[in-house]
């Protein structure tokens, strides 16, 4: 991971997913982010970290069209997708797994990722294959609805589901919300295993010091805003960041 | 023998009533259930969905007899029934287009769209009393009878005679295609699965990129097929009467949530609850019982519970007690 975080200093050029100088609410609402920017590249790992009400979540939707980006931009591979629905940026490659509700209890895991795959026309059996080879559990488990399964499996289900219209970027809201410290870990290194398949991941954590350890770029927000901004160790490192939000 | 006539007896006046009206009523359940589950509101329309259905098919088979063209043996009623589909369809599809989808994008709560559908529910059933008029209407032709009466007490040698009419067990056999296409449809197409995703979990059906309009467009369709299906396998089994079908809506209601509503298992199941406690309830059990007790227990009344005019009593009272101890159903479905 060492040699990862080396290539994510290099933020001069343009970024593959960049939500660049968001300003923002939801609806009418007041503004909840300000002039917030946030980036990720192939083969990395951004995880926005922050504390509570710090307005990660939100960032994050802002990144995925949820909400009303007032001022600012956000920018797909050069390409403006400011003014997109979500739903199109979903055709335009983003997968996006929210914090809750992500899975669709009802159905088995293998409907799960089909309907993951619904806006695809072409044979989703490899990526199935590709999903189950990453997430074996789920293999095992594929007949069984995905509502019986536990905390950590879900969150699997979930993952695999945004995986398979082969994304190009996947955004994850807090995967690891509620899940034991031992899923966690495990969760942490599946998540590591995608994004060795070069697919950029963009997280929201709330477990700071574990998700900025696995992070090549790290946004640390408050109050919406960028407090601090660097790879995942520089913040480890940082006095300041350590002090406000890593408990010293 | 006094035991098989009480067997026989039981499934002339029991059985077979319970079983044809259990189907007919899980047919209405299964489209009140859908709606609920996908559009996420109760449909007060339904029952008069059922009766435009039934209408349509009706005026299709009077023109169908006066032209000569029947079935044989099998009501011409089967023969018009794509036809009263159809109609279905397209009265359901416009209502949607001018009523529903005005409020679904105003993202309009349940609640609202409940008292829209009742304000549906009387146009439509407006619409089929100008239509086909208030009376009792007869469409019903071919063999009325499987076995009469006469016919099983001849072959058997019993005192009491079975008899199974034509109706009840096409109403059965309908009932049951039609149920084996609906949920080889919703588990197996993508079509389906893509309905069921979007009844489970409407935002993340549509990240996946499930368009709304057209899951709320096949639930339509699906529904009208069921109504018709429902309504006119009603109206052969008894008669159709306009006022009859706006009635149904209680026992059809009942089904729906006393199974859990937005389960099609659970509307099924609950249709045969709801039909076999109103049939078992409302009949008079001294033929029944004098066969099977001793002559110094047997009943002098008619050991009937409650008179069949207060029929929809039951399935209030069931309906009550689901509400009050069970409000998910029998099967998880959503709380009302």
């Amino acid at each position: 991971m060492s040699g990862t975080a080396a290539k994510a200093t290099g933020a001069g050029d343009a970024p593959f997913l960049i939500g660049d100088s968001m300003t923002g609410g939801y609806g009418k609402g007041p503004d909840i982010l300000h002039d917030c920017t946030i980036a990720v590249n192939p083969g990395e790992i951004a995880v926005i970290v922050g504390p509570n009400g710090a307005g990660k979540s939100t960032a994050m939707k802002a990144v995925f069209g949820m909400l009303d980006v007032r001022q600012g931009s956000v920018r797909l591979d050069g390409e403006d997708i400011t003014r997109l629905s979500p739903q199109d940026r979903v055709v335009k490659g983003m997968g996006f797994v929210p914090q809750t509700n992500n899975i669709f209890t009802s159905m088995s895991v293998e409907e799960n990722l089909e309907m993951g795959a619904f806006i695809r026309r072409d044979d989703i059996a490899a990526t199935m294959e590709q999903v189950y080879d990453l997430f074996p559990i789920l293999r095992e488990k594929r007949k069984q609805a995905a509502g019986e399964l536990s905390g950590g499996q879900r969150q699997q289900v979930a993952v695999g589901r945004a995986l398979m219209t082969r994304p190009k970027v996947l955004m994850l809201d807090e995967p690891t919300a509620g899940v034991s410290p031992i899923v966690m870990d495990e969760l942490f290194d599946r998540i590591i295993e995608v994004s060795r398949t070069g697919i950029p991941i963009l997280m929201v954590e709330q477990n700071a010091r574990q998700a900025l350890e696995i992070a090549d770029k790290g946004y640390v927000l408050v109050q919406g805003r960028n407090a601090f901004t660097g790879t995942g160790k520089d913040l480890l490192a940082d006095p300041e960041v350590r002090k406000s939000f890593l408990g010293g | 023998m006094d035991f098989l006539n009480a067997i026989v007896a039981l499934s002339n006046f029991v059985l077979v009533p319970a079983i044809a009206y259990g189907s007919q009523l899980a047919l209405g359940a299964l489209g009140v259930t859908l709606i609920y589950g996908i559009l996420r509101f109760s449909n007060f329309a339904h029952g008069d969905t059922m009766a435009f259905g039934a209408m349509i098919t009706i005026l299709v088979t009077w023109w169908m007899q006066s032209a000569g063209i029947n079935l044989g043996p099998l009501p011409t009623a089967l023969l018009a029934l794509p036809f009263g589909i159809l109609g279905c369809v397209a009265m359901l599809l416009l209502t949607d287009r001018l009523i529903y989808r005005f409020y679904r994008e105003q993202k309009a709560k349940p609640v609202i769209l409940v008292i829209v559908s009742m304000g549906v529910m009387f146009i439509m059933n407006g619409i089929v009393r100008f239509i086909i008029g208030p009376n009792d209407q007869r469409f019903a032709d071919g063999e009325r009878f499987l076995i009469s009466a006469r016919e099983f007490k001849a072959m058997t040698g019993l005192s009491e005679g079975l008899a199974i009419r034509t109706s009840s067990v096409i109403t059965v056999v309908v009932a049951v295609i039609a149920v084996a296409l609906l949920f080889w449809f919703l588990n197996r197409t993508r079509t389906g699965k893509s309905m069921r995703a979007y009844s489970d979990n409407e935002d993340l059906a549509l990240l996946s990129g499930i368009n709304p309009e057209r899951v709320v467009m096949v639930t339509w369709l699906i529904v009208a097929a069921l109504a018709t299906v429902a309504g006119v396998l009603y109206g052969l089994d008894k008669s159709f009467k306009p006022f009859t079908y706006f009635q149904l809506l209680l026992p059809i209601f009942a089904s729906a949530i006393v199974g859990g509503l937005g389960n099609p298992l659970g509307a099924i199941t609950g249709g045969f609850v709801i039909a076999f406690s109103e049939v078992t309830i409302t009949y008079a059990w001294k033929k029944v019982a004098n066969y099977v007790l001793p002559e110094s227990i047997a009943p002098d009344g008619l050991a009937q519970l409650l008179s069949t005019d207060y029929k929809f009593a039951v399935s209030f009272v069931i309906l009550l007690i689901v509400l009050l101890f069970k409000p998910t159903g029998l099967f998880k479905g959503k709380a009302v």
